[in-house]
């Protein structure tokens, strides 16, 4: 059961920061999906509501997301969509349901870097950067592979440009988490292909190849796996040639 | 600490527990229509509206509602009959456990989407889970709530 014992709407990032600082269980509130599953005690959930957050501001190089919006809000923006070849929308429409994603947030998805993350995986075959208040921007895979640091997402920001990419995902039954996730995105003649739920967190190959079946292949072995109540070892390794082949058919209509 | 939340029009104000959820604060004011179902954030059993979007109750603390306007099927009475007719003629009830949670999340469909397919349907439903029907009843229910303005006098009137 989670309790918490102070609850504290902040007017300001360097209030928030400062909150977070002053003890080690002082928490950010997201979305609170998975925060309110834990059995721990918050002295102060820090609320981030007033910092207008939730706002996606197109410019002319880039989405600049801030980290309380929905992803309901990303899942129906259709620029950004538009931009992305539809990776936000497909890799968000399967999480479990409308009511769910009007509340999960793009900072709370992002931060904590879930092995399952269908968020992480899309973000990650997209040209994009995390905002932190301390450690300023750093590159998606950077933050994927970095410590966890006491900081807070502002914003994420995905920038504009015409390569191509997709992201794809299997689960065992609707809404469920996904059993392997996969994104693809063709750089010139690297591929570089990200694969999520492993079930650890996500992680990117980079791969070049004459065709598909060589690239599918070699990502098959390469890509490192293991096995939980989802799935085996060996299912998510047959798992990612056969959506490694689907997505470059993909990208090769785009 | 003390909200202020305007449930279906009227400003409740009360000092809560920093970690209350809104569905244990609706609950508390007389709001029966709010059920607690997995309290996993996957049955979509506890849906309300916070400012007109569906969200699940048993994953809101009602503090961060401070300000906000939340709305129950108690403040949707009448949308909430005009749809019940066509779930009970297709008979796409059982037990009717989930049925408050369906209903919430239908009627913000029907605001939210124009003229959806039925795979958009199914797609904005899927967090609405029922353990009796199958699913099929309320599929053809909603297809028909939804089109019931097309084709001439309203079924729910005749």
């Amino acid at each position: 059961m989670l309790r918490i014992q102070q609850y504290q709407k902040v007017k300001s990032l360097a209030e928030a920061y400062e909150l977070l600082q002053k003890n080690k269980n002082n928490q950010i509130i997201a979305g609170m999906l998975w925060l309110k599953m834990e059995d721990r005690t918050i002295p102060v959930g820090i609320d981030l509501s007033d910092l207008d957050l939730d706002k996606i501001i197109e410019d002319e190089k880039s989405f600049v997301i801030g980290a309380n919006v929905t992803l309901r809000q990303l899942e129906v923006h259709q620029k950004l969509n538009l931009w992305t070849h539809d990776v936000m929308k497909d890799a968000i429409k399967d999480i479990v349901g409308v009511q769910f994603r009007n509340l999960a947030t793009i900072g709370g998805s992002v931060f904590s870097r879930f092995g399952f993350s269908d968020i992480l995986c899309a973000l990650m075959c997209l040209k994009c950067e995390i905002v932190l208040y301390h450690g300023g921007k750093m590159d998606i895979v950077d933050f994927v592979n970095s410590d966890f640091q006491r900081d807070i997402i502002t914003h994420i920001i995905i920038y504009k440009d015409h390569d191509k990419r997709c992201f794809i995902c299997h689960r065992n039954s609707a809404t469920d988490i996904s059993a392997l996730n996969l994104s693809v995105w063709q750089r010139g003649d690297e591929y570089l292909i990200t694969v999520g739920a492993r079930p650890q967190k996500a992680k990117q190959y980079s791969i070049t190849g004459n065709n598909n079946e060589e690239i599918a292949n070699k990502l098959k072995a390469q890509v490192e796996c293991s096995g939980n109540m989802r799935a085996s070892k060996e299912y998510r390794e047959a798992l990612s040639y056969g959506l490694c082949l689907k997505a470059l058919n993909k990208i090769g209509e785009q | 600490m003390k909200i202020n939340i305007r449930v279906n029009g009227k400003m409740i104000s009360d000092d809560v527990a920093c970690d209350m959820l809104l569905l244990d604060f609706l609950r508390y004011h007389g709001f029966y229509s709010v059920k607690r179902g997995c309290e996993t954030s996957n049955c979509g059993l506890c849906t309300v509206w916070l400012d007109n979007k569906p969200i699940l109750s048993c994953s809101m603390l009602c503090a961060k509602c401070d300000g906000h306007e939340i709305t129950t099927l108690e403040g949707l009475k009448k949308d909430a009959e005009a749809f019940a007719y066509f779930m009970a003629n297709e008979g796409a009830e059982q037990c009717g456990f989930c049925s408050p949670g369906l209903i919430m999340n239908v009627l913000a469909m029907e605001k939210e989407l124009q003229h959806p397919t039925e795979e958009m349907i199914k797609n904005y439903l899927a967090g609405n889970l029922c353990r009796c029907t199958g699913y099929m009843g309320q599929l053809r229910a909603i297809t028909k709530y939804l089109n019931r303005h097309q084709g001439g006098k309203n079924e729910a009137d005749q």
